[in-house]
């Protein structure tokens, strides 16, 4: 493995089996102190340490969180979008043909595209609840959204055709060039989408309190600070705006299925994709919410069948769940959000109506 | 991961089997001009029309841009001739739920159509009959003639003209399909070359262009297909005296089937299937000898044999006794007097099915995808099943933001169609072969399975459901 940037098959499966084993905490720092004093040697091979690693050269750099490593990106993509000197030519090939895998609809990428069978009812459902009445053909029209974490925009574009305007959002330079590129084939689609290579941190003073719906789909488990994360989604929504999240659940089962079962053996998501760690409860995640001034409004769990490829909702959130919440429509300092808080969702409480395939949790 | 390539691979596979011909992928050569549709529908028929009918009054199409593109003339009916045209469809309650769903089927009611009530089909070789007819007598299915139907369509979709756009006397010479991957420089859209040069990209190119349907054969999909050694004879009659009417007749002759379907009180319509040599022979003899052809055709039972018959009134009095109440007797159907003057005409027939219902971007209805013998009276009927069940699935994809063109739903319409006309096309071409000969098993069997069909009720409340769809 010396020098070479190409991971061989067995090398990548014996790491990851290393990685995924090991979860005492102690062990990944001490790794990640040794790997510090090695740069090169672990930007090629422990994918999973240079997440850790990152972070810290990341927060050296003064940013407080990122939205990293999305669910889609193979390890040597992570090489390209941080480190400049170990540009390979061969790499940046690589790169451009996995960037076009995002629109292959029987490919890495099949999960996600399926995963539009429910996020876009849920999203679109939810945000008509909210209106009186919608044009017909284009029942989102007159809606601004943003999708944090677009990558290739898989569910910017259906949000688009259903008549919002949609700003798209991701990091990585090759995923926007993608977005773009897909969309600049359809007329329509091209005037009402917008992607932008930037984190959520750089929008948020100039599209403060604009926005109808924010949407981080399976983004959550990537980012460092989800404090800060939340916070940045709720000053960007207007009051009384939506916040969609899609995400994992840190469970005992997640790990064992979302971790073990589809990264390892059965290769449905790349490797070294997700850290159980930075796996989101709904428990967790409502306490961040309610503190930043959003209720959830619903929870509702998803079910992957890797047999048939299809997604189904589900009443059992330990694995996959979307969650819906609501900023309050009142402006309040967090602290004193709770008062206020219980009013408004004892009143959406009272108006929400359950909406018909979604099981509802409202968790009080 | 390198399990996941492996499957991937296999998966590819037949995906890239179905990806359409390796034609090489065009540039992106400055086509921005090229209008980008929707859907396309190609081809302006009865079932082509209805589609681009169903889509414009789609509520979820509201934002859609569609267009249909006819090769004739648009045909404007100012008023509705004296004389009945002598292509006629049978329209079952089914179809005439599709054509009211747009407001067609008003139109229709306004101007003519006849409903049935009864349907009797008969043996030639035989007692055997079978009477079909619903509970309280019940429409069972409508005759309507095919130019009603077209002019009923047509005005349905100058009404929603901002929506869908007609290309009349427009052919489309040739189709360029999309590469599976999306490359750069490379259209992801189906791009449409028109007879005079134009050209305009698709998400969803609908092909509803006949039997011998062009988008079938540039798709490459392979189509099964044979000639029956039979032409259709339809012509307009007049019958002896103004009856009731509303009893469609079919007698299965060695020959080929001959029906007559009501148009009016003293109108009826025919449909003779026949040999090549004698459907000319109909075409080319004088009126009265043509006439005195189709009583004797209904009313001869020169084709009788002793043995079958005894052999057929043996199961009758068998099922009599074990159902006293049922009685059948064979009714004949109201005699002719006269012939339409130039309503004579023929055209061959023939049995088709397409392998493939879809590709990526590309979906087949109507004759397109299927052809059938008109003795069930089903082929137009299958072609708005094909409709209805086509309109479900894009418009529920509509509704949920997916490209119109995506597999996904265009997969759900192609297992929901061929399960339901692979067995109607399977069930006319045996009945068509059963009944072209004399041979005395086939005869007996035919009798004896005839006769045991019309006892059971409950199996032929099934066969009209099933055709009714």
């Amino acid at each position: 493995m010396s020098g070479g940037h190409k991971l061989s098959g067995s090398g990548i499966r014996f790491l990851g089996v290393l990685g995924s084993g090991c979860r005492e905490a102690p062990a990944h720092r001490l790794r990640l102190t040794w790997a510090v004093n090695q740069p090169d040697w672990t930007l090629q091979i422990k994918p999973w340490i240079f997440n850790k690693y990152r972070t810290i050269w990341s927060r050296s750099y003064g940013v407080t969180f990122s939205c990293l490593n999305r669910m889609k990106r193979p390890p040597w993509m992570r090489l390209y979008s941080t480190s400049q000197t170990t540009i390979d030519s061969s790499e940046v090939k690589t790169f451009q043909a996995l960037a076009h895998k995002w629109w292959d609809e029987q490919g890495v990428y099949a999960p996600l595209h399926s995963m539009n069978d429910l996020r876009v009812p849920f999203i679109r459902d939810n945000l008509l609840k909210a209106v009186d009445d919608h044009q017909p053909g284009k029942p989102l029209s007159g809606m601004k959204i943003l999708d944090v974490g677009c990558g290739g925009g898989l569910l910017a574009e259906p949000l688009g055709r259903l008549g919002a305007s949609v700003i798209g959002i991701d990091p990585v330079d090759e995923n926007i060039k993608t977005a773009q590129h897909h969309k600049s084939f359809d007329p329509v689609l091209d005037k009402r989408l917008e992607y932008r290579a930037c984190s959520l941190e750089e929008i948020v003073e100039e599209t403060i309190g604009t926005f109808d719906a924010v949407i981080a789909s399976e983004v959550v488990e990537h980012v460092i600070d989800l404090e800060t994360f939340i916070q940045c989604c709720c000053q960007v929504l207007k009051p009384g705006g939506s916040l969609f999240i899609t995400t994992i659940n840190k469970t005992q089962l997640s790990y064992a299925l979302g971790i073990v079962f589809s990264e390892q053996i059965a290769g449905i998501v790349p490797k070294g994709t997700h850290t159980w760690e930075k796996f989101v409860s709904p428990e967790k995640l409502e306490s961040i919410l309610e503190s930043n001034g959003l209720s959830l409004q619903t929870v509702a769990g998803m079910l992957y069948n890797p047999f048939s490829g299809y997604w189904h909702w589900s009443e059992n959130t330990s694995l996959n769940y979307a969650a819906h919440a609501v900023k309050s429509m009142v402006q309040e300092h967090p602290g004193s959000a709770e008062f206020v808080l219980k009013e408004d969702t004892e009143e959406l409480q009272a108006n929400t109506s359950p909406s018909p395939g979604v099981p509802e949790e409202l968790k009080k | 991961m390198a399990a996941r390539l492996v499957v991937s691979r296999w998966a590819a596979a037949p995906v890239a089997a179905r990806a359409g011909p390796l034609v090489t992928c065009r540039r992106w050569s400055g086509a921005a001009a090229d209008t980008v549709y929707d859907v396309v529908v190609s081809g302006g028929g009865l079932v082509g029309a209805a589609m681009a009918c169903a889509l414009g009054y789609d509520i979820h199409f509201r934002d859609k841009k569609i267009l249909l593109i006819e090769a004739g003339p648009k045909k404007v009916l100012e008023k509705l001739s004296e004389t009945y045209s002598n292509r006629v469809s049978s329209i079952s309650p089914g179809s005439a739920t599709l054509l009211s769903s747009f407001g067609a089927w008003d139109h229709i009611c306004n101007m003519r159509y006849r409903a049935f009530r009864r349907m009797q089909v008969w043996d030639a070789c035989s007692e055997a009959l079978i009477m079909f007819d619903k509970d309280n007598l019940d429409d069972m299915g409508y005759i309507v003639e095919n130019d009603v139907i077209m002019h009923a369509l047509t005005r349905q979709l100058e009404a929603v003209s901002d929506r869908v756009t007609v290309l009349y006397r427009s052919k489309a010479v040739s189709y360029t399909w999309p590469c599976p991957f999306l490359m750069a420089d490379s259209s992801p859209w189906v791009q449409i070359t028109l007879g005079d040069g134009s050209t305009l990209q698709t998400k969803l190119l609908i092909g509803a262009d006949g039997h011998n349907s062009g988008v079938r054969q540039a798709a490459g999909i392979p189509n099964v297909s044979w000639n029956y050694d039979q032409s259709a004879v339809v012509a307009t009659l007049h019958l002896s005296e103004a009856t009731e009417n509303n009893v469609a007749w079919q007698r299965f002759l060695p020959s080929g089937p001959i029906a007559l379907l009501p148009l009016s009180d003293t109108l009826s319509s025919l449909v003779w299937s026949t040999s090549h040599e004698h459907a000319a022979e109909l075409v080319r003899m004088d009126e009265e000898q043509f006439v005195d052809a189709v009583n004797s055709a209904f009313w001869s039972d020169a084709n009788h044999t002793d043995f079958v018959d005894s052999a057929g009134s043996l199961l009758q009095h068998a099922l009599a006794l074990l159902r006293p109440t049922k009685v059948s007797a064979r009714q004949l159907p109201p005699s002719v007097a006269r012939v339409d003057a130039k309503s004579r005409v023929l055209f061959p027939l023939g049995w088709g099915h397409a392998a493939e219902y879809v590709r990526p971007r590309v979906a087949l209805i109507g004759d397109a995808a299927h052809r059938v013998h008109p003795l069930a009276g089903q082929g137009v009927n299958m072609g708005f099943g094909d409709i209805s069940s086509l309109v479900h699935h894009l418009s529920s994809a509509a509704f949920n933001g997916r490209d119109l063109g995506s597999m996904s739903h265009l997969t759900g319409y192609e297992t929901e169609r061929q399960r339901h006309n692979t067995a109607l096309l399977a069930a006319t071409d045996l009945l068509k072969r059963l009944y072209s000969t004399r041979a005395t098993p086939l005869v007996l069997l035919r009798t004896w399975g005839l006769q045991a069909t019309n006892a059971v009720s409950p199996l032929k409340g099934q066969i009209m459901a099933f055709a009714s769809k």
